[in-house]
């Protein structure tokens, strides 16, 4: 049990990220309104963002950005500042994810104006008695 | 089963964890040397992978595109509704074809009209120029401290939305045009793609900013970060704009009249 404990201490991000990402497909999988898929959409999304920042991270060490390097020139040693590529890599990833949030909100908008409802089972009925 | 395999992962804050150190290191020994530009997670974003940052501004315009398509309904309203400013009384206008003229005395209004709250419009209206001339810093900051395009899109951005929300959506168009907001959304993409296409005649590569030297007036060792600065000026012009067409077009279902 301390064991267990102690993994837990150790490694809460990823714990965390675990838990996130779980509601996020709960949600995308057995939610019936449309809209609350696309809260479990950005729920995962932001359980990846969790973990890759937290990979970025290390002990005692410093945002990526390099101060007073002017006179001394390789002083920069890696260890001293956190690692940059996950940060990048994240931008990237909001920013694809507010994009998509947007198309998908502009469809779920489209939606509702043809079908007047954004509920599966319904959507699902009109479809068929066409 | 993925609680089971965290054990297997690195600590938490561990410095040598695998994704800290193989290519990481090299950007962030080297990265101050080669671009002179101290925020590394910029000089990464804009330098070294120059390319997906492109075709990310890219993936921004092409969703603001997206919404407008899927959504932009063009056709007049039916029915209207004049408020006459002086006395308050309300007019329904059943014909879409009888334009009110008198606009001095009578307001196009919602349909769901509730007076404003004074203290939400004052404080908005007091706050809008500061987040603005923030989101300007953080766009122009980019390079040097925490900041950057994206960042001061957003920002710059949702300071039209709040005039959106705090006044109404008609307040908003009658500021910022339509067909403005395209403009810039396209100019913005068009920046990037300019400063890298504009690489090439100078003898370089695409998107390689050293190669600018002789059209800045300025130290050659800083070319790169005023290359990075310029693209992200751009990202910036691009991501306001499609944040605002976004917001625009989902609130009013397309038809930019009335809204949140």
């Amino acid at each position: 049990m301390t064991d267990v404990l102690a993994l837990i201490v150790a490694k809460y991000n990823y714990w965390l990220y675990v838990v996130l990402m779980m509601i996020g497909l709960y949600a995308m999988i057995a939610k019936n309104n449309l809209i609350k898929k696309l809260v479990g959409m950005n729920i995962f999304q932001t359980a990846i963002i969790l973990f890759y920042v937290s990979i970025g991270y290390k002990r005692d060490a410093t945002l990526p950005i390099i101060e007073n390097v002017h006179g001394g020139h390789g002083s920069v040693h890696a260890i001293d500042y956190i690692n940059p590529l996950p940060h990048v890599l994240m931008l990237t990833a909001i920013v694809v994810s507010v994009a998509t949030f947007g198309v998908a909100m502009a469809l779920a908008v489209r939606i509702y104006q043809r079908y007047q409802t954004l509920e599966e089972d319904e959507l699902r009925m009109r479809l068929s008695e066409k | 089963m993925l609680l089971y395999g965290t054990g297997e992962f690195p600590d938490w804050g561990d410095p040598y964890s695998p994704a800290s150190v193989h290519l990481s290191n090299d950007y962030l020994e080297k990265a101050f040397d080669q671009t002179q530009v101290p925020n590394i997670v910029t000089a990464v974003l804009a330098d070294y992978r120059g390319f997906d940052t492109m075709f990310e501004t890219a993936v921004i315009f092409t969703a603001g595109l997206a919404c407008f398509l899927l959504l932009r309904d063009f056709r007049e309203k039916e029915e209207r509704f004049y408020r006459h400013t002086a006395t308050g009384v309300i007019l329904h206008v059943k014909d879409s074809q009888k334009v009110l003229l008198v606009e001095r005395e009578f307001e196009y209004m919602d349909k769901d009209w509730v007076p404003s709250d004074l203290i939400i419009k004052t404080v908005c209206r007091i706050l809008i120029p500061f987040i603005q001339i923030y989101g300007l810093y953080v766009i122009a900051h980019g390079d040097f401290s925490p900041g950057g395009g994206f960042q001061g899109g957003v920002i710059l951005g949702s300071s039209l939305i709040l005039l959106a929300i705090s006044y109404n959506l008609k307040t908003l168009m009658r500021r910022v045009k339509e067909k403005i907001l395209g403009i810039y959304a396209a100019i913005g993409v068009l920046i990037y793609v300019g400063i890298a296409v504009i690489c090439m005649p100078m003898g370089g590569n695409f998107l390689d900013y050293s190669t600018l030297a002789p059209l800045l007036p300025s130290d050659p060792h800083h070319v790169r970060a005023l290359g990075m600065l310029g693209v992200e000026i751009g990202v910036g012009i691009a991501v306001t704009a499609v944040m605002v067409i976004i917001y625009v077009n989902i609130v009013s279902a397309g038809r930019h009249d009335e809204g949140l």
